[in-house]
């Protein structure tokens, strides 16, 4: 095949100058940080805040969305109905929707006058400018992740399995239970985890609805905003690491997850 | 504990695939269901397991209407073509789901599980699989694994759909004479599924002929041979009659 | 072969209450399937465009012509314009060196292209910053030349680069290893040169997926907020692209202003999402 020099070559510098290098300048400033620095700048009592912010709601995100993007991915596998091929381009929205319009969206819905804020107001509930809107933003961008990795999972289960469990006695949360999750399992986690990794660093789709109030309702990618608004370089770079860090972590637990859940399948079946 | 089946109609889209069938099997008898593909047979029995519903007819499992039954509550111990082990299981674990999944009232203790299973292995003579996966097994320990699964529940009747058809010759000639005993040992009715007669003749004490969603035929494999009722009958078992007389029967 | 004649309804009753069990649990699960997408999906969309035209046509209209908003809208484009070619240049060399050889380093060739993915925007457009910006290690040098990468369209365009790296081959990497070598093998061999051979042979194999990747990538440059807004200064007027536009205007409290911006990203996204179904419904290639 011709062609190696040039589609290699390009692709080299692309990468290089695109991704690693820019890459690398966050590492080096970090490394530019003492140990010390950077701890101090890592526990201070607002980046403590921002982290436990951003880390809880990011993680409720999560949670709720992995349970329903199972259900969506589930109905859309399973079920024919009219609307389900509208409902399966929707799912793709918030990932078509830039961030900023999911952001004035959700506050204009959840605000005091808005549609849900009216509702919610009545009941006594604040979502807009508490935690409660910062995890509600992150679940909105993070939807698609929870579906795409379990629908074709669930697509390519055979049926007999299931047929040969409810032979067996099983009812169909048993079914369920029992047959089909564990087979979406890895998918199922790999989804979780890149859920919890986009809300992790969402920005666009959170700050409006945030209230953003130091302490409270600051979530770090705002932080690391405002510090280089402040031309505080090396207290950024000490959050953002931090972020990419946990991020990368979660990812890696998840793929070395994925694999032990894997591992008996596969293996040499008939 | 005996099966009738009545009048059973069952439609894909427009086309009629089981037309009015009915059968009746006595307690403790291995019926084949024996026929080309397309016949009908799966269907047939996949009606009866309560997987598929038919549009006419009845299922009446010891007096007992059983046609609107849920699969789960008619207790049929039924093995699939290509055994539907529960790949993420052990061999163990598989055997005991049926137990498992038992409601409250009538499961039995975890020991009692355990026990049970322990003493369905050995009698299946796969003790040494149990923590093993299914991916890691032969065909021929698969296909054991998936029939001693369907005997954990205590089946009322076995099912079985084509057990044999994923195997290699050597491997089904063992594999049948094992089948025969454990459902004799187990004291289960059976209903095989299967084309192939060589299988049908061996196991069977009653085979019921298929062609076209009908029964042809249903009686002993020697007065299949004695009198085939059709000239279709005649002509799909020519080849088992030089079979029969080889001497290699049950 | 079986006889064909009209399928009569099951009667059974006891066949019936059990159809209609079921037909109860799927009808609730899907009723929770759909008030969850409406409700979380659904609703903000049409929140936009009720927002949007809440004070007319007429407001809506100026609010779309304002000068500064008019400036958004071509200065997103011309990103997009820029963007869009490199990185299909890049997808497609990528795929091909990856695809069609095997060199050291090569699965982490493919790890690092997937990497922006998991990286948030913020921390993207940070690292541009420090890299490519005036104090950083690149841009200071630069500056030495009079060049300045940030804080302008170039800071913009890298920071998109970033972001939208790996749509494109991440598409085109499994289909080029399904559908294998041999035609191009035979092109060569039928005297074709490399050009010809990917113009005439790969193309028109890779030509969906490709679409496919470009439209993806198209709505993330598009939709980009968090890097580009790290680097481009929010100089107004200048460097705002369009989503940075709809912040302005939402925090000089011109919200119907912001919403007006917003339907226009909007309709993008909603195009996006037709293209791809439409795509996708064509030539499926199982995600």
């Amino acid at each position: 095949m011709p062609g190696f020099s040039l589609t290699l070559g390009t692709c080299l510098l692309f990468v290089c100058l695109i991704i690693l290098l820019p890459l690398s300048g966050l590492f080096w400033q970090m490394s530019q940080l003492g140990l010390a620095d950077y701890f101090s700048i890592i526990t201070s009592d607002r980046t403590l805040a921002a982290f436990r912010v951003t880390i809880t709601a990011a993680a409720f995100a999560t949670i709720f969305n992995a349970v329903f993007g199972l259900l969506l991915a589930y109905v859309l596998v399973r079920y024919s109905f009219p609307g389900k091929r509208l409902l399966d381009a929707l799912v793709d929205l918030p990932f078509a929707l830039p961030t900023a319009v999911a952001g004035i969206a959700l506050v204009a819905l959840y605000d005091k006058n808005g549609w849900v804020g009216v509702l919610l107001e009545a009941a006594n509930l604040k979502v807009a400018y508490t935690w409660w809107g910062i995890a509600l933003a992150m679940m909105f961008t993070s939807v698609p992740f929870g579906v795409r990795t379990v629908q074709p999972v669930l697509e390519s289960l055979q049926p007999d399995t299931e047929e040969a469990a409810r032979t067996l006695g099983a009812r169909d949360w048993q079914v369920f239970r029992h047959i089909v999750f564990p087979q979406v399992w890895p998918s199922f986690i790999t989804g979780a985890s890149l859920a919890f990794a986009r809300s992790l660093g969402e920005f666009g789709a959170v700050i409006f609805i945030a209230g953003n109030m130091p302490f409270k309702t600051e979530i770090a990618s705002l932080l690391i905003m405002i510090r280089l608004e402040e031309y505080d370089y090396p207290a950024a770079s000490a959050i953002a690491g931090t972020i990419l860090l946990i991020a990368l972590a979660v990812l890696v637990a998840a793929n070395i997850a994925q694999a032990r859940a894997t591992r008996h399948l596969h293996k040499g079946s008939a | 504990m005996s099966l009738q089946i009545r009048e059973i109609s069952k439609y894909y889209g427009s086309n009629l695939v089981l037309d009015a069938v009915s059968l009746d099997f006595k307690p403790g008898e291995f019926i084949a269901l024996l026929g080309p593909s397309g016949s009908g047979k799966t269907t047939l029995l996949r009606t009866i397991a309560g997987l598929q519903f038919a549009e006419g007819g009845s299922l009446l499992f010891d007096g007992e209407d059983i046609t609107g039954l849920d699969a789960r509550k008619r207790r049929f111990g039924m093995v699939f073509q290509n055994y539907a082990l529960f790949e993420h299981m052990t061999v163990a674990d598989n055997v005991a789901f049926g137990l498992k999944v038992r409601d409250r009232k009538s499961r039995p203790s975890s020991g009692e599980i355990a026990k049970r299973v322990e003493n369905l292995l050995e009698m299946a003579q796969i003790s040494h699989l149990a923590d093993r996966y299914p991916g890691q097994l032969s065909g021929g320990q698969r296909q054991r694994v998936a029939l001693t699964r369907a005997l954990a529940i205590e089946p009322r009747l076995l099912l079985l759909d084509e057990p044999f058809s994923a195997l290699d010759a050597r491997v089904r000639k063992d594999l049948r004479a094992s089948l025969r005993s454990l459902q004799r040992q187990v004291g289960v009715g059976a209903i095989l599924v299967t084309h192939d007669q060589e299988e049908a003749f061996e196991l069977a004490d009653r085979i019921a002929v298929m062609a076209d969603g009908r029964i042809e035929q249903f009686d002993t494999p020697a007065n299949l041979l004695k009198n085939p009722s059709s000239p279709f009958v005649a002509e799909f078992l020519e080849g088992s009659e030089a079979y029969n007389h080889s001497g290699a029967g049950i | 072969m079986t006889v064909s004649t009209s399928r009569p309804a099951i009667t059974n009753p006891k066949v019936l209450a059990l159809f209609r069990k079921q037909a109860r649990k799927r009808a609730l699960l899907i009723a929770i399937a759909i008030t969850f997408a409406l409700i979380v999906m659904a609703l903000p969309v049409i929140a936009i465009f009720t927002r949007a035209f809440a004070e007319g046509l007429a407001i809506y209209w100026s609010n779309i012509i304002m000068p500064e908003t008019l400036h958004a809208i071509w200065l997103t484009v011309l990103t997009a314009l820029i963007v869009l070619p490199i990185n299909l240049a890049f997808g497609i060399a990528a795929s091909w060196a990856i695809v069609h050889y095997r060199f050291p380093g090569r699965r982490a060739l493919q790890t690092i292209i997937e990497l922006p993915f998991s990286i948030s925007p913020i921390v993207a457009g940070l690292c541009y910053l420090l890299i490519y910006g005036s104090m950083g290690l690149v841009g200071s040098w630069l500056d030495g030349f009079d060049i300045q990468l940030m804080f302008n369209l170039t800071g913009i365009v890298l920071v998109s680069l970033f972001v939208t790296c790996p749509f494109v081959a991440r598409e085109l990497i499994p289909l080029m290893e399904i559908a294998g070598q041999d035609q191009e093998e035979a092109a060569l061999t039928l005297g074709a040169t490399g050009w010809q051979t990917f113009l005439h042979v790969t193309l028109p194999k890779i030509k969906w997926a490709l679409l496919y990747g470009a439209i993806l990538a198209n709505a993330r440059v598009i939709g980009e907020f968090g890097a580009v807004s790290v680097v481009s200064g929010n100089i107004r007027g200048e460097t705002m692209t369009l989503p940075l536009q709809v912040q302005l205007l939402y925090d000089d409290y011109n919200a119907t202003g912001a919403f007006a911006a917003a339907t226009v990203l909007t309709v993008i996204a909603v195009i996006t999402l037709v293209l791809r179904s439409a795509i996708e419904a064509r030539h499926p290639h199982g995600h």
